[in-house]
């Protein structure tokens, strides 16, 4: 399947033994056993196609943006800037100048935090997160709250990991400057509902971002729908290449905010009694960008269109229960969030093992897992674990794959001895 | 799976599940310090009453994988009633074999040996000498927090 089905209600039945084949690293053997890859939420397998339009940047169209009048040049820029309208059409964004490239999600979240809150928060003013939150969207906040002497406020959750809607409601108030909620909790798999809570800090006054590191990969984005007023992703976690990333900002707000970054191409005229910045998005692109990964990222997303976020959180879904039973079933696991709109996250702990060893045994079956803290620490401590292990599933994972990560649970409970 | 039975051979199941020296201070306890593995969340306290030149009596508190909670188990026993010299050159024995790869001598290292498995996984390997690096800064009375990562 060199190239993917085209989206539409009536597209053909989701093929995934076809959707594998176009992921060469999904065929390989580790420790003598097939490859069961389910760390899909801290970073993505790539499609060839992802894979080859690096090569094909480099081999072909190799030169600076914005820049050159030559030919190279003219193809670059062309590519780089049509990657951003892929992007604008991909989120349903109004505009594609509301969309600015950024290393990732981390990188995004710090450029709202310095460029658009920093200027506008004083004293005794409050930012609301919540208490599932990754930590790329804890610690910027925490440091401009220490810098201008605003509070941080964390909306608690309960214990299904669902986000206490009435206590962020009642949080809500003349003094909340800015919310910043993450769409989908990258160690619980809350789908949290950023409708309502959009609409509720707008009727406060507050303008509302939110990390979409986990939700762009399963569920159909429509920034205009949503009515965010920032959204950030990173493309290493939507089929793309590590190092580049999305944000967007409304064009008012955009317009509004000093750049971040100072340098090359975010100017229009420099002279040493004054610079002009250029326009928006390019005031907050300084230096040369990452052309070459930008123009792959469009492929990645152009490839996850193909196959329909529908169809394929429609799929995912499907396999996310089998998983949760599957595991469910097995005496000793424990299961970390159990909302009911939850997305292609399964965290569990082992009773009695510590979630490295849950991840070395697994790993030794050919299953891999994120295991750790997940960037979410105070999560742990909401569970009171130290740790936890976390399968997180792709459109191309298979019902064999979930098999190989309950059979290599079953294998921890031999090897610590459980089943006495 | 046979280097997965090494790596969880029974010693170290046997201290994880039951580790020795492990939870109070000793009496007139000394020294003591912190090893934190942040990334993978290992905590470790290993705490001594060192006088004379002799730990004469050392445990260790805190959460870890099995390696790291048989490693302070294993440590802890191997080293009640050493001198400091001889808890550094055994540290630094465990660290040739488990860091530089070098042959072991294994009737030095004795109930040790349990812990050389943890070779084949190098990802691990700092869980395994987390306790020591603790235990070589609570004899050298240093208080600032210690990490293998």
């Amino acid at each position: 399947m060199s190239t993917p089905p085209r989206t539409g209600e009536a597209g053909p039945a989701f093929d995934v033994e076809a959707i594998r084949a176009d992921f060469p690293a999904l065929h390989q053997e580790v420790k003598g056993r097939p490859l069961a890859y389910l760390d899909n939420g801290a970073t993505s397998q790539k499609p060839r196609a992802v894979i080859e339009a690096l090569r094909d940047y480099y081999e072909q169209d190799n030169s600076n943006v914005h820049r050159g009048v030559h030919t190279l040049s003219e193809r670059a820029t062309a590519a780089y800037e049509g990657t951003r309208e892929k992007v604008r059409s991909f989120l349903n964004a109004a505009d594609s100048r509301e969309i600015v490239f950024a290393r990732g999600t981390t990188e995004a979240i710090n450029l709202v935090a310095n460029s658009f809150v920093r200027p506008r928060l004083g004293e005794g003013d409050e930012i609301v997160i919540s208490h599932m939150e990754h930590h790329s969207n804890i610690v910027p906040w925490q440091l401009l709250c220490e810098q201008t002497g605003a509070k941080l406020r964390v909306v608690p959750i309960d214990d299904d990991g669902v986000l206490e809607i009435d206590e962020y409601l009642a949080m809500l108030g003349p003094r909340t400057r800015f919310v910043s909620m993450t769409h989908v909790a990258n160690s619980l798999g809350t789908v949290n509902p950023v409708r309502e809570i959009i609409e509720a800090a707008h009727a406060e006054g507050a303008p509302v971002m939110l990390d979409a590191a986990q939700s762009v990969p399963h569920i159909a984005t429509d920034v205009q729908a949503l009515g965010c007023d920032f959204l950030a992703f990173s493309a290493h976690k939507v089929l793309g290449p590590t190092g580049i990333g999305v944000l967007h900002g409304k064009m008012e707000h955009l317009e509004a905010m000093a750049p971040w970054q100072a340098g090359g191409d975010m100017i229009l005229a420099v002279t040493f009694e004054k610079t002009t910045w250029n326009a928006v998005p390019y005031r907050f692109e300084a230096g040369t960008p990452n052309i070459a990964d930008t123009i792959a990222m469009g492929v990645g997303l152009d490839y996850l269109r193909g196959l329909g976020l529908d169809r394929v959180a429609a799929f995912e879904h499907d396999l996310l229960a089998y998983a949760t039973e599957r595991l469910g079933a097995i005496p000793g696991v424990r299961i970390f969030g159990n909302a009911p709109d939850k997305s292609s996250i399964l965290s569990f702990a082992i009773e009695g093992v510590h979630a490295h060893d849950v991840g070395t045994i697994l790993d030794s079956e050919g299953v891999a897992v994120r295991t750790g803290h997940h960037c979410t620490m105070p999560v742990m401590a909401r569970f009171e674990v130290p740790a936890m292990a976390r399968a997180s599933l792709a459109f191309y994972n298979t019902r064999a794959d979930i098999d190989a990560l309950a059979g290599g649970v079953e294998k921890v409970r031999e090897v610590f001895r459980l089943n006495r | 799976m046979h280097d997965l039975r090494e790596l969880y051979e029974e010693v170290i199941l046997d201290h994880n599940r039951s580790p020795r020296n492990f939870g109070r201070r000793p009496a007139e306890c000394n020294r003591t310090a912190h090893g934190h593995n942040p990334l993978c969340g290992d905590q470790v306290e290993v705490s001594m009453t060192f006088r004379g030149g002799v730990i004469e009596d050392i445990s260790f508190s805190g959460e870890g994988c099995a390696i790291s909670t048989a490693s302070a188990s294993l440590m802890t026993q191997a080293l009640k009633g050493r001198s400091g010299e001889e808890a550094q050159s055994l540290f630094d024995a465990m660290h040739a074999v488990l860091v530089n790869d070098e042959p072991p001598d294994l009737e030095r290292l004795g109930k040790l040996g349990a812990l050389l498995g943890v070779k084949d996984f190098p990802m691990r390997v700092k869980c395994a000498t987390l306790p020591w690096h603790t235990m070589g800064a609570a004899l050298a009375g240093r208080d600032t927090p210690v990490t293998t990562e």
